[in-house]
C-alpha cells in the first residue's frame, strides 16, 4: 500500500532535530530558516525541528539549547510553503504541556518516543495530541534490543492510544538488514489498517539506506533521514542518498534529487560544526548497540577524565542504557579513570 | 511506652512492604491492613502477621469503636482524595503514599519537624524523596539558581500508576526541588530502564551553582546530607563524589556540581532493586514515627 495516491512513502527530515545532537544543540533561527527554505522546496514533506532529545530537553544532562526550541519552530513553520513541521517529544522529559505550546506555534505533527518496551508511558501523550488534532506518530526506541513480536506488542499499545504511525527506531544503528525488515513486517502484520509503519535509521553500522529499502519492502509507508546525515553518531539516514536510490527504485518520494543534493551541500553542510562520521566511536555504537546521542556526551567526558570514549561507550552498552541515560557517562568516565590510576605503573624507584 | 497505632490503607506491594517495616518499629504498631479484595496476598500476609484486616475499604475501619492514630495511605491519588477529609474529621493523621499532594510535602531529612502536627503530609515521589535532600544540601551552603534531577528506574518497579500519568511525576517532583530543596527553578526526568536483571534505582542531582562556591563546602554538605537519609534508607548512597564542572555553552553558562546516587531497597518485601519504592515506605516509616512520638508523648502528658 503507497503512502497516498502521490507518494509511495512520505520521507520526514530530521536534520534540524537529529541534528540538534551533532550540533550540540546550538541551533538558530538562522540555521533553522535556511535549512527548512531549502528543504522544502527540494519537496520534503515533513521536517522535524525540536531539541535533539524533544521538547523540554534543553537541560543539564542533554545540554542547554542556544536558542528556545519553540522559536525555533516557529521560524519552521513561517518559512515553510509546503512541508509539514514535525516536532517530538520523550514522556518523562517533556510535558503535555509541551506539545501544546509546539501546536499553538504551528507544529502540525506530534512525534512521540519512548524506549521499545516502554510505550505505555504515552498513551496520555497520544490522547492529548489526538484531542489538539495533531497528527501523530509514534517512536520505539532502540527497537534493536526487542525481538519483531515483543515490539509488534508494544507497536499496539502505541496504536490503540492513537498513535497512527509507528517507527521501528534503530536509535542504537544496531539493526542489520533483515533485522529490520523483519521488525518492520511483525509491525505490518500486527496494526494492519490501524496505523502505518516507518523506519528510522542511523549510520553507525553504514546501513541507513539499505536498511531504509528493506523496510519499504517489508511494508513501511514513512522514512525518516537527515540531509547530509546531519545526527547523533555517525548521523541518520542521508535524505539525498535515500531519494536517489528510491527514484532508481521505483519508490515515490516526491524529492527532487537534484535539488536536495545541491541542499545537502550548499545549505546544510556549512550549517554543520562537522561531518556526521563512521569514525571509531560512531562504529563502536552501532557494533554495542549504544544509543547514538551519546556520542557527543562520552567524547566530552572522555576529554574531562582523560579516559577512552569508546571504553566509556562500550561500558554503556555493557549496562544496557536507554536513551536519556547520558548522566551516567559521567559517572562512567569517573570509574574508568579511577581504575586508570589504580592501574597505572608506578614511577621507577617506587 | 505504648505504641502509636496504625492502619496501612492499600493492600498492595508498597502497603506490604511498609508492613514489614512498621512491624519493626519501636513506636508504631501497625494494628490493621485495609484492602479491597479478601482474596488478596496482600491481606493474608497480613493476618498472618497477626494484623486486623478488612477487604470493604476504610468505612469499617472509620466507624468502629477502636480507631488508629495514623493512617498510611498506600492505594491511588483518586482513593486518598476521598478518604482524606474523613480521616482529618476524626483527628487521624494520614501519611499519604499517593500521588494526591493534599497536604504539606515532607522529605524526613529536610523539613519532617516543620510538619509534625499536619493533619496530612504528602510524601511526593520517589525521585523526589531522592534527591530533593541533596538539593537541599547544596542550596544551604551556596545559591541554587536551578537544579535537575534524573531518576532512573528498573522498569518492573514501575506501576501503572506512575506509567498512565508520568507528567505528573515530573511535575510534583520539580516542585519540591524548588519548594523543600531551595532551588529557584527545578527540573525533573525520570527514565524507565529494563535491563535484565533490573538495575538498582539511579538518581542524579544536577546543581547549578556560582562560579566561586565553596567546593569543599558543598562536598560536605552533601555527605552530611547522604548519611541523614541512609540512617532511615540504609540502602541510599553515593556512587562516586560530587564532580563539579566549570561553566560551557553546553551548561547553559552556568557551574555546575553533579551528585551520583544510588538506592539499593531493604528487601523487606520488594525485591532490591525496586530502591524507588523502598524509599518511599522508608520515608513513611520515619515521618510516622515522628508523629508517633508526638502522640505518645502527648498521651504520656495528658
Amino acid at each position: 500500500m503507497p503512502y497516498s495516491t502521490d507518494l509511495d512513502i512520505r520521507v520526514t527530515d530530521s536534520s534540524l532535530r537529529d541534528g540538534s545532537h551533532a550540533k550540540q544543540h546550538q541551533f538558530t533561527v538562522d540555521h533553522v530558516t535556511s535549512v527548512v527554505a531549502a528543504l522544502d522546496d527540494a519537496g520534503v514533506p515533513v521536517i522535524e525541528v525540536t531539541h535533539g532529545d524533544g521538547l523540554g530537553g534543553s537541560s543539564f544532562n542533554y545540554g542547554f539549547s542556544h536558542t528556545p526550541e519553540q522559536e525555533l519552530i516557529k521560524a519552521a513553520v513561517k518559512t515553510a510553503r509546503r512541508a509539514r513541521i514535525a516536532f517530538l517529544m520523550l514522556p518523562g522529559l517533556g510535558l503535555q504541556d509541551d506539545i501544546r505550546e509546539a501546536a499553538d506555534n504551528g507544529a502540525s505533527i506530534c512525534r512521540i518516543a519512548t524506549h521499545c518496551t516502554e510505550a505505555d508511558i504515552a498513551v496520555q501523550h497520544f490522547g492529548l495530541a489526538r484531542e489538539l488534532g495533531l497528527e501523530t506518530v509514534g517512536f520505539l526506541m532502540m527497537s534493536h534490543s526487542s525481538p519483531p513480536e515483543a515490539l509488534a506488542r508494544q507497536a499496539r499499545i502505541m496504536a490503540d492510544a492513537g498513535c497512527q504511525c509507528v517507527y521501528v527506531v534503530d536509535s542504537a544503528g544496531a539493526l542489520v538488514m533483515e533485522e529490520t525488515g523483519d521488525r518492520i513486517a511483525a509491525l505490518v502484520a500486527e496494526l494492519g489498517d490501524d496505523a502505518q509503519v516507518g523506519f528510522h535509521g542511523h549510520e553507525n553500522l553504514g546501513l541507513g539506506v539499505a536498511n531504509s529499502v528493506l523496510a519499504v519492502r517489508a511494508g513501511a509507508t514513512q522514512i525518516d533521514g537527515s540531509t547530509r546525515r546531519f545526527g547523533a553518531g555517525a548521523g541518520n539516514t542521508p535524505v539525498e542518498g535515500f531519494a536517489a536510490v528510491a527514484e532508481r527504485l521505483g519508490i515515490r518520494t516526491g524529492i527532487d534529487v537534484l535539488k536536495i543534493i545541491d541542499a545537502a551541500e550548499d545549505v546544510v553542510r556549512p550549517v554543520m560544526d562537522g561531518e556526521c562520521l563512521l569514525d571509531r566511536m560512531s562504529l563502536t555504537m552501532g557494533y554495542a548497540g549504544v544509543y547514538s546521542s551519546f556520542l557527543k556526551h562520552a567524547a566530552r567526558q572522555a576529554g574531562k577524565y582523560g579516559v577512552s570514549g569508546a571504553e566509556i561507550l562500550l561500558e554503556a552498552g555493557r549496562r544496557k542504557l536507554v536513551g536519556g541515560q547520558e548522566d551516567q557517562l559521567i559517572e562512567i568516565a569517573v570509574g574508568l579513570a579511577e581504575r586508570d590510576r589504580a592501574t597505572a605503573p608506578t614511577s621507577p624507584g617506587k | 511506652m505504648t505504641k502509636a497505632t496504625a492502619a496501612i490503607v492499600g493492600s498492595g506491594n508498597i502497603g506490604t512492604d511498609l508492613m514489614y517495616k512498621l512491624l519493626r518499629s519501636e513506636t508504631i504498631e501497625p494494628r490493621w491492613m485495609i484492602g479491597i479484595d479478601a482474596q488478596s496476598p496482600g491481606l493474608k500476609r497480613a493476618a498472618d502477621h497477626g494484623l486486623h484486616t478488612g477487604a470493604d475499604g476504610v468505612e469499617p475501619l472509620l466507624s468502629g469503636a477502636e480507631r488508629p492514630d495514623l493512617v498510611f495511605e498506600a492505594t491511588s491519588a483518586h482513593v486518598h482524595k476521598a478518604n482524606a477529609p474523613r480521616y482529618a474529621a476524626l483527628g487521624i493523621q494520614a501519611i499519604d503514599l499517593t500521588p494526591a499532594a493534599i497536604g504539606p510535602a515532607v522529605v524526613p531529612a529536610v523539613n519532617l519537624g516543620d510538619h509534625l502536627d499536619a493533619p496530612n503530609v504528602s510524601l511526593i515521589t520517589c525521585g523526589g524523596q531522592a534527591t530533593i535532600p541533596i538539593v537541599h544540601a547544596v542550596s544551604r551552603v551556596t545559591e541554587v539558581p536551578y537544579a535537575e534531577i534524573v531518576a532512573s528506574v528498573a522498569s518492573p518497579s514501575a506501576g501503572p500508576g506512575t506509567r498512565a500519568n508520568i507528567d505528573e511525576f515530573t511535575l510534583t517532583t520539580s516542585r519540591g526541588i524548588e519548594t523543600i530543596g531551595g532551588a529557584a527553578r527545578g527540573k525533573a526526568i525520570i527514565i524507565l530502564n529494563p535491563a535484565e536483571p533490573p538495575m538498582l534505582m539511579q538518581d542524579t542531582v544536577f546543581c547549578a551553582i556560582p562560579a566561586d562556591a565553596d567546593h569543599a563546602a558543598v562536598t560536605a554538605s552533601i555527605h552530611e546530607t547522604v548519611a541523614k537519609v541512609a540512617s532511615y534508607v540504609p540502602g541510599y548512597r553515593l556512587r562516586t563524589e560530587p564532580q563539579f564542572d566549570e561553566p560551557t555553552p553546553v551548561s547553559g553558562g552556568l557551574a555546575r556540581v553533579a551528585v551520583f546516587l544510588e538506592v539499593e531497597g531493604a528487601g523487606d518485601f520488594l525485591p532490591p532493586y525496586s530502591g524507588n519504592l523502598d524509599i518511599m515506605t522508608a520515608a513513611a516509616t520515619k515521618v510516622g514515627e515522628g508523629f508517633a512520638q508526638r502522640i505518645t508523648a502527648r498521651r504520656a502528658g495528658a
